[in-house]
C-alpha cells in the first residue's frame, strides 16, 4: 500500500505542476481540465515519459537558446575575426561531435524505457475494439468469465493490466494520455498495451488516428480504483441488468434496439453489433465520451445521433415520439 | 573536298559582336500570340509559370489552413462541418506538399538552374514545359475538387482501410490518388532532367568541386526523388487495383495488410520532407556568402552534410510508425537513426554561423528571412529530435504536437528560406527589386504569428488534442490555446499578404542595375529581361574558382563580349554545352528543341488517362492513351534524335566539338538510364511487397486451392526466355549497326520485337492458365501485378524496337547517328532485369516455401 501511497503523491505533486503558465492563461479551462493530459499521470509510464518531456524540454530550450545567442554573436562580431581553421572547428565541434554526443546520451538514457513491462499470467486482460465510432472492452479476469461493456474502461491501482488492442473496420489508435503512450488499432492484428496505474481518479481517453467523419467524437472515460473497490465493480458488471422499470423496456425492444445491442438478461435474441447497454446507466458519458449522461441528451441521441456524432453507424428514429424517447431514456439510465 | 579553317570571328569587334547578338536574339526569341506564347519552353518562361503557379497553390492551400483554424477557434463550433473539415485537412496537407513545397524546388530549380551553371537552357526543356503543364492540369483537378464537396478526406497519408472502403472513401480518394500520381510522374520527369542539367551541362572548367551549392542540393534531391517517389507511385498502383477491381492489397481478411501502404507511403514520405527541406537550404547557402563578403566557409562539410542526409532519410521512415506495434527492436533502430539525421543538419546550420563570423556581414532583407529561418527551423529541429525519441513520440504522436513541430520545419526550414530567395532573387528574375519596408513589414507578423499559432499546440497536444479532430469538448483546457493558435494563423496570413502586396507593386518600381547584391555566383550574369532574350549568358564561360565573379579577373566584361564558348548561333539552332560528368570536359554542342504545342498536347492527353480514370471512363480513357502514345512517338520522331548538317563546329577558343553523340556522352542516354532507375524502384516496391506479404503470413503462398495455385515454372520461363531473347537481339541490333551492317540490324530488330512481343503474352499466360484469381486472396493479386508489370513494359520494349526499326528505315538512325538503338537497349537491359526477378519469384518461390 505504501507504494500506492507514494505514487499518489508524487502524482499530486505532478498535477499540480502543470505549466502554470497555461492555467493562467486558461480562463476557459474547467474544473476537469486535465483528465485527458500528459501532464497528469496516474500510470508508471506517462510519469517516466512526462520526466523525459521536461528534461529535454529544458535542455533543448537552452540548445536552441545557444544557438541563436552563436549566430547573433557571429552576426556582431568584427569583419573577418573568425579564420578559416577556427571556423572548421567549430563546425566539427559544435555541429558534428556535439550533437552526436548529446544524441547518443539521450538515446541510452531513454532505451530502458522502450522495453514493455513483464506480463504475468495472473495479470488481468482486457480486450479493447475500436469501432467506428466507439470503444467495445471486454475484461477478461484470469480465472473469471469475460464481460463485455463499451466506451468506458477501469483499471484496478498498482495491478499490471494488458490491453489487447485490434480493430474490425478501420485503423484506430488507443491512447490515455494519462495513463501510457498510444498504440494503433489495426484489422487482422492484435496490439498489446501493457500498464500500471499509480493513482486512483477519473480520467479520460480518445482515439488518435484518424477514422472518418466521427473521429473527434471518439473518446472514453477511464476511471482507476483502488483494487478492492474495482474487484467489486468487475463482479456488478458481470451481473446481468437490473429489473425493469416503466415502458421503456417493451419500446427498446419494439423500436429493434435489440437488433444492436445487448441488454444481459433483459433481451432475447439480440446481437452485439453497437455498444453493449447493460449497466448502461452506470457510465459517466454518452457516445464515447461525447454527451453528458442525462435523460434529455439520451433522448436527442435516440432520435438523431448523426446530430451529434457524423457518420455514426446508429440509424436515426426520426418518427419516434418525445414520450418514446424519454421512456427509453429513463430505461437505459436506470440500467445500473 | 578539304574545306578550309572556319575564319575565327573577331570579338572586338563591335559590328561581329553585335550580328551575334542579333542571331542569338532571333534563334532565342519567345513565340508570341494569345495561344502561341503558350508553347513556349524556355526555361526563363516555363520557370516562372511554374512559379507562380506553385506560389498560387501555397495561397490557396493557405485559405484553407485559415478555415480550420477558424473552424478551431472555440470548443465545439459548427462554422463546417465534420466533412467539410476533413476535406480541407486533406486538402491542405496533400497541397502543400504535392502542389507546393516539390513543385515550387522544380520551378525554382528549372528557372535558376541554367543560369548557375552559365547555360544557355535545360538540357530538356521540352520536358520542363510537359512537366509544368501536367502541374498545372493535375492541380487544378485535385485543388478543384474541393468547390465539388468532392475533395478526399482521409488525410493527406490515405491510410487504407478507411481510404479504400468504397462505403467509406468517395472519388476523393480517387481524384487523390490518380491526380497526385500523375504528379508524382512530372516530379520525377523534372528530377530527371535537373540530375541531366547537373551532371552534363556545366560549363567548361566546373568541375564538381567547384558546383555552386544549390546545384549539388538539387543533385541530391532529385536523386532522392528518383528513390523516393516510386515507391509510392508502386502503392499508389496497389491503391488503385484495390479501389476499382477489388484487388485485397490492404485487406486484412483476404491476407492483405494494412501496414504495408504505411510502409510504401512512408518510404517515401520521410524523404518527401527532406527533398522539400534541402532546396531551401540551398538558397541560404546561396544568400549567405552574398551578405558575409566571403567564400562559404566548409564547403566540403556542407556538401557532405547535404549527401548524408539524403542517404539518412531514407532510413527513418519508421518513425511515422512507432504507434503502430512494430517489434521493439526496430523500433530502437529506427529511433537511433532520427537521432542520427540531426548531425548533418547541425553541421549545416554552424557551417552558416561560421561564415557570418568569417565574413563582413551586410544586412538586408533576405538576411532578415534567413535569421527567422534559423530561429524557426532550430525550435521545430529540436522538437523533431524530441519525436524521435520513441517513449515521448508514444505520447505526442497523432497531437498537436506534432502539428507544430512540423510546422516550425517546414515554416523555418522551407518558407522563410524561400522568402529569403524571393526578396534576394526577385531582381535577377525581374530587374526590380523588392521593398526592403514592406519586406520588414510582412516579416514581423509572420515571424510572431509562427510563434503564436504554432507555439501553444506543442502544449495543447500534450495537454490531449489529437490531430484531424474537427472539433473539440470545453473541458480538456486547452480552448485558450487554440484560440492563441487561430490568432497566430491570422496574424502569420497578414504578413503574407504584404509579401503579395510587394510582389504586385513591383512592376511600378524603378529597374536596378545588375547584380544588385554584388555577388560573386554564375547566376548573377543574366541581364534581366529588357526585351526578349531568352539566349542566357552572352558566352559559356571557363570556370576556375566556386565564386568567378569575385575572383576571376575581367569575368563579366569577357562574358559579354563572347570571348568564352559558343558566342554566336551561326546555323539558327538553340545550342547548348555537354561537358563530363565529373571535370566538365567539353564534349559535344547540342541542340535543343525550341517553342512547341508537342509538351501542351502530351500533358493534356496523359493527363486525360488519369481523369478519365478517377470517374470510371474506361474506354474515353483508353482512347486517351492512344493518343498520348501518338503525341509522344510524333515527340521523338520530330523533336529529337536530329541530324546535324555537319559532323562538328567551332565552340570558341579555339576549340572545336562534334554536333552529335550517343551513348553514355549524350545527354538522352543519360535521361533514359536515370528514368529507369526510377522505374526500377518502383519495381523493386512491388517486389518488396510480394516478400512482405511473405513475412507476414505463416504460409504465402497459401494452400493451393480453386484460383490460388502459382503459376508454376513453365509459363514463367518461356516469358523470361522470350524476352531474354528479345534483349539479346536488341543488344545484337546495336552492335550489327555500329559495325555498319544495317540490315542485320533491321533483322534483329524485327526479330527482337516478335520475340518480346510474344513474351508480353507468355507473360500473362503462366497466371492466366493457373485460373489464379486476384480478388481472392492477395498472393494472386500480387502475382498478377508483377506478371502484368512485366507484360506492360515488355509491351513498350516492342514499341521501342518497332519505332527504332522504323528510324533506320526512314534513314534517321545509322552507324554513325544511332542514338535510338543505344537508348533503347538501355531500357532493354533494365527490361531483361525486371523480367529475370520476377518470374524467378513467382515461378520459383512458391515451390520453395
Amino acid at each position: 500500500m505504501s507504494t500506492i501511497e507514494r505514487r499518489n503523491v508524487e502524482g499530486g505533486q505532478l498535477r499540480g505542476a502543470r505549466p502554470r503558465g497555461v492555467v493562467l492563461l486558461g480562463l476557459l479551462a474547467s474544473s476537469c481540465a486535465g483528465e485527458q493530459s500528459t501532464f497528469s499521470p496516474f500510470g508508471i509510464e506517462a510519469e517516466t515519459t512526462l520526466l523525459l518531456t521536461w528534461a529535454m524540454s529544458i535542455g533543448f530550450a537552452l540548445v536552441a537558446i545557444g544557438v541563436v545567442w552563436l549566430a547573433v554573436h557571429a552576426y556582431r562580431a568584427p569583419p573577418e575575426q573568425l579564420d578559416l581553421k577556427s571556423g572548421m572547428r567549430l563546425v566539427l565541434w559544435l555541429g558534428g561531435v556535439g550533437p552526436t554526443l548529446l544524441l547518443g546520451a539521450m538515446l541510452i538514457l531513454s532505451l530502458p524505457s522502450m522495453r514493455a513491462m513483464p506480463l504475468q499470467a495472473e495479470d488481468l486482460r482486457v480486450e479493447v475494439s475500436g469501432e467506428q465510432f466507439w470503444w467495445r472492452v471486454r475484461y477478461l479476469p484470469a480465472g473469471g468469465v469475460a464481460v463485455e461493456t463499451a466506451n468506458e474502461i477501469r483499471v484496478p491501482v498498482g495491478r499490471i493490466v494488458a490491453f489487447h488492442l485490434s480493430s474490425p473496420d478501420v485503423i484506430h489508435s488507443f491512447w490515455i494520455p494519462g495513463l501510457a503512450g498510444k498504440l494503433d488499432m489495426i484489422p487482422g492484428r492484435t496490439n498489446e498495451l501493457i500498464v500500471r496505474a499509480t493513482r486512483p481518479g477519473n480520467f479520460r481517453g480518445a482515439c488518435t488516428e484518424f477514422c472518418g467523419l466521427s473521429h473527434a467524437n471518439m473518446a472514453f472515460d477511464v476511471v482507476a480504483m483502488e483494487p478492492a473497490e474495482f474487484d467489486r465493480w468487475l463482479a456488478v458488471l458481470a451481473q446481468p441488468a437490473a429489473a425493469a422499470q416503466g415502458s421503456g423496456a417493451a419500446l427498446f425492444q419494439s423500436y429493434g434496439c435489440n437488433g444492436c445491442h445487448m441488454i444481459r438478461g433483459q433481451t432475447q435474441a439480440s446481437s452485439s453489433i453497437g455498444p453493449d447497454l447493460t449497466h448502461f446507466g452506470a457510465r459517466r458519458s454518452l457516445a464515447a465520451g461525447t454527451l453528458p449522461m442525462n435523460p434529455e441528451a439520451i433522448a436527442g441521441f435516440i432520435r438523431d445521433p448523426s446530430a451529434a456524432k457524423p457518420g455514426v453507424r446508429m440509424p436515426a428514429f426520426p418518427d419516434m415520439s418525445g414520450e418514446d424517447a424519454a421512456a427509453i431514456a429513463a430505461y437505459l439510465q436506470g440500467l445500473r | 573536298m578539304a574545306s578550309s579553317p572556319p575564319a575565327i570571328p573577331d570579338q572586338n569587334d563591335p559590328a561581329v559582336r553585335a550580328a551575334q547578338e542579333d542571331r542569338l536574339r532571333a534563334v532565342w526569341a519567345a513565340p508570341r500570340g494569345l495561344f502561341f506564347k503558350w508553347t513556349d519552353t524556355n526555361n526563363n518562361a516555363v520557370g516562372i509559370w511554374y512559379t507562380v503557379t506553385a506560389f498560387g497553390m501555397m495561397l490557396f492551400a493557405g485559405v484553407l489552413a485559415l478555415i480550420m483554424r477558424a473552424q478551431l477557434a472555440i470548443p465545439n463550433n459548427d462554422l463546417v462541418s465534420a466533412s467539410t473539415y476533413n476535406q480541407l485537412f486533406t486538402l491542405h496537407g496533400s497541397m502543400m506538399m504535392f502542389l507546393f513545397a516539390v513543385p515550387i524546388f522544380e520551378a525554382v530549380s528549372v528557372l535558376l538552374l541554367p543560369q548557375l551553371l552559365g547555360a544557355r537552357d535545360l538540357p530538356f526543356p521540352r520536358l520542363s514545359a510537359f512537366g509544368y503543364w501536367s502541374f498545372l492540369i493535375g492541380g487544378v483537378f485535385v485543388a478543384g475538387s474541393i468547390f465539388f464537396g468532392a475533395a478526399p478526406d482521409g488525410g493527406w497519408f490515405m491510410y487504407p482501410p478507411l481510404s479504400t472502403e468504397p462505403a467509406l472513401a468517395g472519388i476523393g480518394a480517387d481524384i487523390w490518388m490518380l491526380g497526385l500520381t500523375f504528379i508524382e510522374v512530372s516530379s520525377i520527369a523534372a528530377a530527371v532532367e535537373l540530375i541531366v542539367g547537373v551532371l552534363k551541362c556545366r560549363p567548361p572548367g566546373m568541375r564538381l568541386n567547384l558546383m555552386p551549392l544549390y546545384a549539388w542540393y538539387i543533385l541530391v534531391v532529385a536523386v532522392m526523388i528518383l528513390f523516393a517517389f516510386p515507391p509510392l507511385i508502386a502503392g499508389d498502383l496497389l491503391f488503385e487495383l484495390e479501389r476499382l477491381l477489388d484487388w485485397p492489397f490492404f485487406d486484412a481478411s483476404r491476407g492483405g495488410d494494412p501496414i504495408l501502404w504505411q510502409h510504401l507511403f512512408w518510404i517515401f514520405g520521410h524523404p518527401e520532407v527532406y527533398i522539400i527541406f534541402l532546396p531551401s537550404i540551398a538558397i541560404i547557402a546561396m544568400v549567405v556568402p552574398t551578405f558575409a563578403r566571403r567564400h562559404l566557409l566548409g564547403y566540403p562539410w556542407i556538401v557532405l552534410a547535404a549527401v548524408g542526409t539524403g542517404f539518412l532519410s531514407f532510413g527513418l521512415w519508421v518513425h511515422h510508425m512507432f504507434a503502430v506495434g512494430l517489434p521493439r527492436i526496430s523500433i530502437g533502430f529506427f529511433s537511433a537513426a532520427s537521432e542520427a539525421v540531426a548531425i548533418p543538419t547541425g553541421v549545416q546550420i554552424f557551417v552558416f554561423i561560421a561564415t557570418i563570423w568569417a565574413g563582413s556581414m551586410i544586412w538586408s532583407t533576405p538576411m532578415l528571412y534567413a535569421a527567422g529561418a534559423l530561429v524557426v527551423f532550430v525550435i521545430g529541429g529540436l522538437t523533431g529530435v524530441m519525436v524521435a525519441n520513441a517513449p515521448f513520440d508514444w505520447q505526442a504522436h497523432d497531437t498537436y504536437f506534432v502539428v507544430a513541430h512540423l510546422h516550425y520545419v517546414l515554416i523555418g526550414g522551407m518558407l522563410f528560406p524561400l522568402f529569403a530567395g524571393l526578396y534576394y532573387y526577385w531582381p535577377l528574375v525581374t530587374g526590380k527589386k523588392l521593398s526592403d519596408r514592406l519586406g520588414h513589414i510582412a516579416f514581423w507578423p509572420m515571424f510572431v504569428g509562427v510563434h503564436l499559432a504554432f507555439f501553444p499546440m506543442h502544449i495543447s497536444g500534450l495537454m490531449g488534442m489529437p490531430r484531424r479532430v474537427y472539433t473539440y469538448p470545453a473541458g480538456l483546457g486547452i480552448s485558450t490555446l487554440n484560440l492563441l493558435s487561430t490568432i497566430g494563423a491570422f496574424l502569420f496570413a497578414a504578413g503574407v499578404a504584404a509579401i503579395v502586396i510587394d510582389l504586385l507593386l513591383s512592376p511600378r518600381r524603378p529597374r536596378v542595375p545588375r547584380n544588385v547584391w554584388n555577388a560573386g555566383t554564375l547566376e548573377w550574369l543574366a541581364v534581366p529581361k529588357t526585351q526578349d532574350e531568352d539566349w542566357g549568358v552572352r558566352s559559356i564561360p571557363l570556370i576556375e574558382s566556386r565564386y568567378p565573379l569575385w575572383d576571376q579577373p575581367d569575368f563579366v566584361r569577357k562574358v559579354d563580349e563572347g570571348r568564352f564558348y559558343l558566342p554566336d548561333a551561326e546555323e539558327g539552332k538553340r545550342e547548348l554545352m555537354i561537358t563530363t560528368v565529373l571535370d566538365a570536359k567539353p564534349l559535344q554542342i547540342a541542340r535543343i528543341g525550341g517553342p512547341s504545342v508537342v509538351p501542351m498536347l502530351a500533358a493534356v492527353t496523359l493527363g486525360g488517362v488519369f481523369i478519365l480514370t478517377t470517374f470510371h471512363l474506361y474506354w474515353p480513357a483508353l482512347a486517351s492513351g492512344v493518343a498520348a502514345l501518338g503525341v509522344i512517338l510524333w515527340w521523338l520522331a520530330t523533336g529529337t534524335g536530329i541530324h546535324p548538317e555537319k559532323a562538328e563546329k567551332p565552340a570558341g577558343l579555339g576549340l572545336t566539338l562534334p554536333l552529335y553523340s550517343s551513348g553514355p556522352n549524350s545527354s538522352g542516354w543519360w535521361a533514359m538510364f536515370i528514368t529507369m532507375i526510377g522505374d526500377a524502384t518502383a519495381f523493386f516496391s512491388l517486389i518488396f511487397s510480394y516478400f512482405y506479404y511473405w513475412t507476414i503470413h505463416p504460409q504465402f503462398p497459401p494452400n493451393p486451392g480453386p484460383g490460388l495455385a502459382g503459376p508454376g515454372p513453365f509459363w514463367s520461363m518461356v516469358a523470361l526466355a522470350l524476352i531474354l531473347a528479345g534483349w539479346a537481339l536488341t543488344i545484337a541490333a546495336r552492335e550489327a549497326n555500329a559495325r555498319g551492317r544495317v540490315a542485320l540490324a533491321r533483322l534483329a530488330l524485327l526479330i527482337g520485337a516478335a520475340a518480346t512481343s510474344a513474351g508480353t503474352v507468355a507473360s500473362l499466360l503462366g497466371p492466366w492458365s493457373s485460373g489464379l484469381d486476384p480478388k481472392l486472396h492477395v498472393y494472386p493479386a500480387i502475382v498478377w501485378l508483377l506478371a502484368m508489370w512485366v507484360a506492360a513494359h515488355a509491351a513498350i520494349g516492342v514499341i521501342m524496337q518497332i519505332f527504332t526499326l522504323g528510324c533506320s528505315l526512314a534513314g534517321r538512325m545509322t552507324p554513325a547517328y544511332d542514338g535510338d538503338v543505344r537508348n533503347i537497349a538501355v531500357y532493354h537491359h533494365f527490361l531483361a532485369l525486371t523480367a529475370v526477378v520476377t518470374f524467378v519469384v513467382i515461378g520459383f518461390f512458391p515451390g520453395l516455401t
